[in-house]
C-alpha cells in the first residue's frame, strides 16, 4: 500500500510490529505476554520468532502481526519497532515503514546518524526507571522487558486487566513476583501515557474473533498428535527446530501416560546417540508392534536415509517428522525453508518412494500426525510428516483442537495368534488380497508367524533371493502399494474463484501468504484459483487442477523449485503450465511478495503489493 | 545363496526339553558360510543353549547387522522372528524392539566390523542404555563378507593372508564393555563349545546388557600362520580365567564341581552362575578387579576367556524408564489415548 493510503486507512487491529532484543535476556516471556494479551482481547494475531543460532548475546526479534481479517502470514512491513538492542538500532530504524514508530530506551542518547525524520521516535527511559525501582542486575534486565510491554499497552491500547490477569496466572506459584511485574508494567504504561499521544493510530480494540481458538506452535500440536495416535516409542537426537517436539511429547506423556499411583509409564523415549540410531530405534519398535516416531530436521534426514530404505523395503511402519530448516548442510538452523521436499519423497538409495504429509499450520500438524501413524501401519512403510520451523516453532492462532472419542486407530493387516494358528503357512510378502499390501506378524505372537526380516533381496515368501524375477515381483508390488496411497493421503486443499484463469499452487506453511495474495490479487481485479498439496504421492485431483489452468504459479520456499519438480515428475503435467515463485532466504513467506511476483509475471501493476524494502545497509548510515 | 530347506533329521540321543521340543526345533536354515567358519560353531552352541534353556522359539527375537556373522540368525531357531538390518546398526534396532516388547529374549549377533568400526557408536550406546539382550560379537579380526580386510579388532603385528602386518592399535570389545558399564562381560572361543555353552546360557538369562565376545576364526581370510585370530593361535594363547557353569532356576543343582575357591552368583530370576577355579585375588563381581586381571593377562599375550564380570543386579533400561509391565506394543489403544475430555481441558491452557 502506498504511504499516503496507509495513513488514511483504518489501522485498528490491522498492523504489524516487532521487538528487537538480545538473545538470552528473558524477553521471550514479555513478548509472549504481549501476544497473548492481544489474543485474549479477541483479536486475531500471529507471532514469529526470528532468533539466532545462539544461546546468549546475539540479536533476536519477535514479530507480531495483528489482523482483524485473520491473515496470518508474515508481513515485512513494520508499523512499529521496539528497539531494545543497541546493536541493531541502525537496522531496526531502517526497517520501520515511513510514517511508523520506533520505541527505544532513552536512558542513553540515540545515535544521531540513525535518526529518520519520516518516522516517530518514542523514547522511554526504561533502563533508568528499572534501575531506580528494582534491585539486582538480572531483575532489572527482566523488568525492563516487562516495562516495554507496559509502554506498548499504553501506545496500542491494550487491556490492562487482561495483562494483570495473565501475570497473576503466570506467577501463581511465585506470588512474590506478581508485585514487581505489575510495577514494571505500570512504569512503562504511565510513562507512555504521560509523554505520548496514546493510543497511536495503530491500535487495538477488543473483538470476539478468538474465543474458539488457541495459540499453539506446530511442534506442540504434532507431539500431541503422536500422543493421541497412541505412539509409545519416541527416539530422537536433539536438533533445531524439532527439539521442542520431543520436549512436548515428553511433557504430555508425563501427564497422560504415567500411572498416578505406581508411577509406571506407558511410553519410552530414547535420546539416541545420533539420528541413525534414532531411526533404527523407530524401525525396531515398529517391527515389534509399537507405534514409534522420530522428530528431526534436514541433517537428521540425511543420516536416517539408510534406515528409511530398510523400512521401505522390509515394510516396517515408522513415522518421521521433519521440521525443515534452511539447508544445505548445517545451513541456517534457526531459519525456515521447504528444502527437504525432494529429499524426503524419495529418501534412501535404490528405488524408493514414500508417503509424505504436508501440514500448513499447527492444526493440520496435529491431525496429520495422527493420520501418519494410521498410514504407516496400513501401508507398512515409513511415513513423513513434513513441516518447517515456521509451523513448528512459531505461535499460531488455530481453532481449538478437538478429539473424537470414537476414533479407532488403523493398525493395518497384522495377524494375531488365532489367525496364525488357523492358516496353513504364513508368507510375509505375499500379495494375498491383491492390493499390494501383505500381511504382517509381530515377534512373540506365534511360532507360525516367524519370518526373517531383511533389507537384502527377498521373495514374496520372505526368503532370501538374488533371482531377477523374484526380486522384481516384490519391487513391483511395493510400487503399486505406495502409489495406491495417493487416494488415501490428505487430498489437496482447493479454492476456486469466479472468473479465475490462473492458479496459485503451494505447499505447507506458504499457505497463509498465498491465500492472502489471492485476496490481494482479486481485490485488484485478478481472481486466481488456489491449490495446496497436502499429501504425497499426489492424488489425481492434483493433476486435474494443474491441467485445468494455463498458468500455475508454484509458490514454495526453496531455490530449486522442489515442489514444481515433484509435480513434473509425478504428474507428467505440461511444464509450460508451471511457473515458479520462490523465496528461500529463511523468513516465512509474505503475501506481498507472492502477489508482487505474480503481478510482475502477468504484466500487471498491482497497487497493494510492496516487496520488502532492503533492510541491510542503508546508504550513509555508518555511525 | 538360495533358500535351502533342511532335511528333517532327528539328532539321536537327544530327548525333548521341558517344552517337549527337540534340538531340531531350534535349528534354522542350512548355513551358507564357508566350511569350517567359526561362526557356524557359535550357531551350533546357540541352538544348544536355547534348547537347553527350553525357551519357546517364538519368544526369541534375533537381531543382526550385516556381515557373515550377521547372516547367522537365519541358521538358528526358525520359529523366531529375525531382523537382519543394516551394517553396524543392530543395537538401535534391538533397542527399539526391546522398547516395544520387553518380554522377548533378545539375541544380537554382530561381527567385529559391524560392532567396532561402522557400528562402534551404537555398540557403546547399547551398553550405556543397558538394553536387556545378549550381544554376541563373532570376532575374527577381519571383514569376512567383503573379503578379508583388517577389522578394528586386528592385533598389532597380526598378518593378513598376503603377509602384510596390521599397524593400527586394536579396539578391544571386552575392555570396552568393561569400561562402559556392561553388566555381563564374557569371552568365548568358537572352538570350545563346552566353555561357550554356559556363557551363552548365562548371557541369555542375564537381565541387562550381556556382552559375549567370541573368537570365531575366519577360515578363508584369517586362519593362517601370523594371524592372531586363528584356531591355532587362540588354542595356544587361550587362558580361561574364569570357567563357569550355568544352573537354570528350574533344574536341581546336582552337577559336580571341582573343589576350590568356587563362588556362585544368583541371577535376577533365581538361576545361578557357578564360577569354577576363580583365582584367589580376583572378584568377578568387581569391575575394577576384572579389568585389572584382564589387562594384566592380556599384556602377557594371552587370549583371556570366561565370564569376566557379572553384575547380577537385574536392572535394565525399562527399570530406568519405569515402563509399565505390559509391553508397550501390547497396550490397548484406550489406555494410551487421553480422550476428548483431556483435550478440551488442555486447550484452555493454550489461551
Ligand atoms: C553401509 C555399508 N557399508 C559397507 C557395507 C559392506 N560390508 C558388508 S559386511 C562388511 C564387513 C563385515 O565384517 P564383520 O562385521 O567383521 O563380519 P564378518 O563378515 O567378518 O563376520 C562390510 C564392510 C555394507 N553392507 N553397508
Ligand atoms: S569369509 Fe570368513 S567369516 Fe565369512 S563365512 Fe567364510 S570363513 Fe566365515
Ligand atoms: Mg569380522
Amino acid at each position: 500500500m502506498s504511504d499516503a493510503r496507509l495513513e488514511q486507512a483504518d489501522r485498528t487491529n490491522d498492523f504489524a510490529f516487532k521487538i528487537g532484543t538480545v538473545n538470552g535476556t528473558g524477553s521471550a516471556s514479555a513478548n509472549g505476554l504481549i501476544m497473548q494479551a492481544i489474543f485474549r482481547m479477541g483479536i486475531p494475531c500471529t507471532g514469529k520468532n526470528v532468533f539466532p543460532s545462539n544461546i546468549q548475546g546475539l540479536p533476536t526479534w519477535y514479530e507480531i502481526r495483528v489482523s482483524r481479517d485473520g491473515y496470518s502470514a508474515r508481513t515485512p512491513e513494520f508499523d512499529l519497532i521496539v528497539a531494545m538492542n543497541p546493536a541493531t538500532y541502525e537496522r531496526d530504524i531502517a526497517e520501520v515503514r515511513p510514517g511508523g514508530y520506533l520505541l527505544h530506551d532513552s536512558s542513553w542518547p540515540m545515535t544521531k546518524e540513525f535518526l529518520r525524520d519520516d518516522i516517530t521516535f518514542l523514547g522511554v527511559p526504561l533502563g533508568e526507571m528499572c534501575v531506580r525501582e528494582f534491585k539486582g542486575a538480572r531483575v532489572r534486565i527482566l523488568m525492563k522487558n516487562i516495562a516495554y510491554a507496559g509502554a506498548l499497552a499504553a501506545l496500542l491500547s491494550m487491556d490492562l486487566d487482561v495483562i494483570r490477569g495473565m501475570i497473576q496466572e503466570k506467577f501463581a506459584a511465585k506470588p512474590k513476583l506478581i508485585g514487581s511485574n505489575y510495577k514494571a508494567i505500570e512504569l512503562g504504561y504511565d510513562y507512555a501515557m504521560e509523554h505520548f499521544d496514546c493510543p497511536l493510530p495503530i491500535r487495538l480494540e477488543t473483538m470476539d474473533a478468538t474465543s474458539d481458538h488457541v495459540l499453539m506452535d506446530g511442534n506442540t500440536s504434532a507431539a500431541l498428535g503422536c500422543v493421541y495416535a497412541g505412539a509409545t516409542v519416541g527416539a530422537w537426537y536433539p536438533i533445531t527446530p524439532s527439539t521442542s517436539l520431543m520436549d512436548a511429547f515428553k511433557r504430555f506423556c508425563e501427564r497422560f501416560r504415567k500411572d498416578s499411583e505406581t508411577g509406571e509409564r506407558s511410553f519410552f523415549i530414547a535420546q539416541a546417540e545420533d539420528e541413525l540410531a534414532a531411526a533404527g530405534v523407530v524401525v525396531g519398535a515398529g517391527w515389534a508392534g509399537a507405534r514409534a516416531f522420530t522428530p528431526t530436521s534436514g541433517p537428521g534426514i540425511s543420516l536416517m536415509s539408510e534406515f528409511i530404505g530398510l523400512a521401505y523395503y522390509a515394510e516396517v511402519p515408522s513415522v518421521f517428522v521433519d521440521v525443515q530448516r534452511v539447508g544445505p548442510s548445517t545451513g541456517m538452523p534457526t531459519r525456515t525453508q521447504q528444502g527437504d521436499i525432494a529429499a524426503v519423497a524419495y529418501a534412501s538409495h535404490g528405488d524408493t518412494k514414500h508417503i509424505v504429509l504436508f501440514p500448513a499450520n499447527p492444526q493440520e500438524s496435529f491431525h496429520m500426525a495422527v493420520e501418519a501413524f494410521d498410514l504407516a501401519e496400513r501401508f507398512q512403510t515409513p511415513v513423513f510428516l513434513v513441516q518447517d520451523l515456521d509451523i513448528g516453532m512459531n505461535d499460531w492462532m488455530i481453532p481449538k483442537l478437538t478429539w473424537d472419542d470414537s476414533f479407532a486407530p488403523d493398525r493395518g493387516k497384522v495377524l494375531g495368534a488365532a489367525e496364525l494358528e488357523r492358516i496353513e503357512k504364513f508368507y510375509r510378502y505375499m500379495d494375498v488380497d491383491g492390493d499390494g499390501i501383505p500381511y504382517r506378524s509381530l515377534p512373540g505372537v506365534h511360532p507360525k508367524g516367524a519370518y526373517f526380516t531383511r533389507g537384502s533381496g527377498h521373495t514374496s515368501r520372505g526368503t532370501y533371493t538374488e533371482d531377477a524375477d523374484e526380486y522384481t515381483e516384490v519391487m513391483d508390488r511395493l510400487h503399486r502399494k505406495i502409489d495406491s496411497a495417493a487416494s488415501e493421503v490428505p487430498s489437496p486443499a482447493i479454492e476456486m474463484r469466479e472468473g479465475a484463469s490462473v492458479a496459485l499452487v503451494t505447499i505447507g506453511s506458504c499457505d497463509g501468504a498465498v491465500r492472502e495474495a489471492a485476496d490481494i490479487l482479486e481485490s485488484q481485479g485478478v481472481p486466481v484459483d488456489y491449490m495446496r498439496a497436502r499429501g504425497f504421492p499426489f492424488d489425481t485431483l492434483v493433476r486435474e487442477f494443474l491441467d485445468a489452468h494455463e498458468l500455475n504459479f508454484v509458490v514454495e520456499q526453496n531455490r530449486d523449485a522442489q515442489l514444481k519438480r515433484l509435480l513434473l515428475t509425478e504428474t507428467e503435467v505440461d511444464p509450460a503450465r508451471l511457473h515458479s515463485v520462490l523465496d528461500y532466504g529463511g523468513f516465512p513467506m509474505s503475501a506481498a511478495f507472492v502477489a508482487g511476483e505474480v503481478a510482475e509475471r502477468l504484466g500487471l501493476k498491482v497497487e497493494e503489493t510492496r516487496v520488502r524494502p532492503a533492510a541491510e545497509e542503508p546508504e550513509g548510515a555508518v555511525a | 545363496m538360495t533358500y535351502i530347506p533342511k532335511p528333517a533329521v532327528r539328532h539321536p540321543g537327544l530327548g525333548a526339553n521341558e517344552l517337549g521340543l527337540h534340538l531340531r526345533d531350534y535349528e534354522g536354515t542350512i548355513s551358507t558360510l564357508c566350511a569350517g567358519c567359526g561362526h557356524d560353531s557359535v550357531t551350533a552352541a546357540i541352538i544348544q543353549a536355547f534348547y537347553e534353556l527350553s525357551i519357546p522359539p517364538h519368544r526369541i527375537a534375533k537381531m543382526s547387522g550385516i556381515g557373515c556373522s550377521a547372516k547367522t540368525p537365519a541358521y538358528f531357531v526358525d520359529e523366531a522372528h529375525g531382523f537382519n538390518g543394516v551394517h553396524g546398526r543392530m543395537p538401535a534396532l534391538a533397542t527399539g524392539a526391546n522398547a516395544a516388547n520387553k518380554d522377548l529374549y533378545y539375541i544380537g549377533i554382530s561381527g567385529d566390523g559391524d560392532s567396532l568400526s561402522i557400528g562402534l557408536g551404537q555398540f557403546c550406546h547399547a551398553i550405556r542404555r543397558n538394553v536387556n539382550m545378549l550381544y554376541v560379537l563373532e570376532n575374527n579380526g577381519v571383514y569376512g563378507l567383503t573379503k578379508g580386510q583388517f577389522s578394528a579388532s586386528a592385533d598389532v603385528g597380526s598378518r593378513s593372508k598376503r603377509g602384510v602386518p596390521n599397524k593400527s592399535e586394536p579396539i578391544d570389545p571386552v575392555a570396552l564393555a568393561l569400561t562402559l558399564g556392561a553388566t555381563f562381560v564374557a569371552r568365548g572361543f568358537s572352538g570350545d563349545k563346552q566353555q561357550l555353552l554356559p556363557l551363552l546360557k548365562a548371557g541369555l538369562m542375564h537381565k541387562g546388557f550381556a556382552f559375549l565376545d567370541v573368537i570365531s576364526p575366519c577360515v578363508t581370510f584369517n586362519d593362517h600362520v601370523g594371524s592372531t585370530k586363528s584356531y591355532l593361535y587362540t588354542r595356544h594363547h587361550g587362558h580361561e580365567l574364569v570357567p563357569v557353569d550355568f544352573v537354570p532356576i528350574r533344574s536341581e543343582i546336582s552337577a559336580s564341581y571341582e573343589k576350590g575357591s568356587r563362588t556362585s552368583i544368583t541371577m535376577h530370576d533365581g538361576s545361578m552362575v557357578r564360577f569354577r577355579k576363580v583365582p584367589e585375588d580376583y572378584d568377578p563381581t568387581d569391575r575394577l578387579s576384572a579389568y585389572e586381571h584382564y589387562r594384566s593377562l592380556q599384556n602377557r599375550g594371552e587370549v583371556v576367556t570366561g565370564l569376566l564380570y557379572l553384575d547380577p543386579g537385574g536392572e535394565d533400561m525399562h527399570d530406568d524408564n519405569a515402563t509399565t509391565s505390559t509391553p508397550l506394543a501390547e497396550m490397548a489403544y484406550e489406555d494410551l489415548c487421553p480422550g476428548s475430555e483431556q483435550m478440551d481441558a488442555l486447550m484452555e491452557e493454550f489461551r
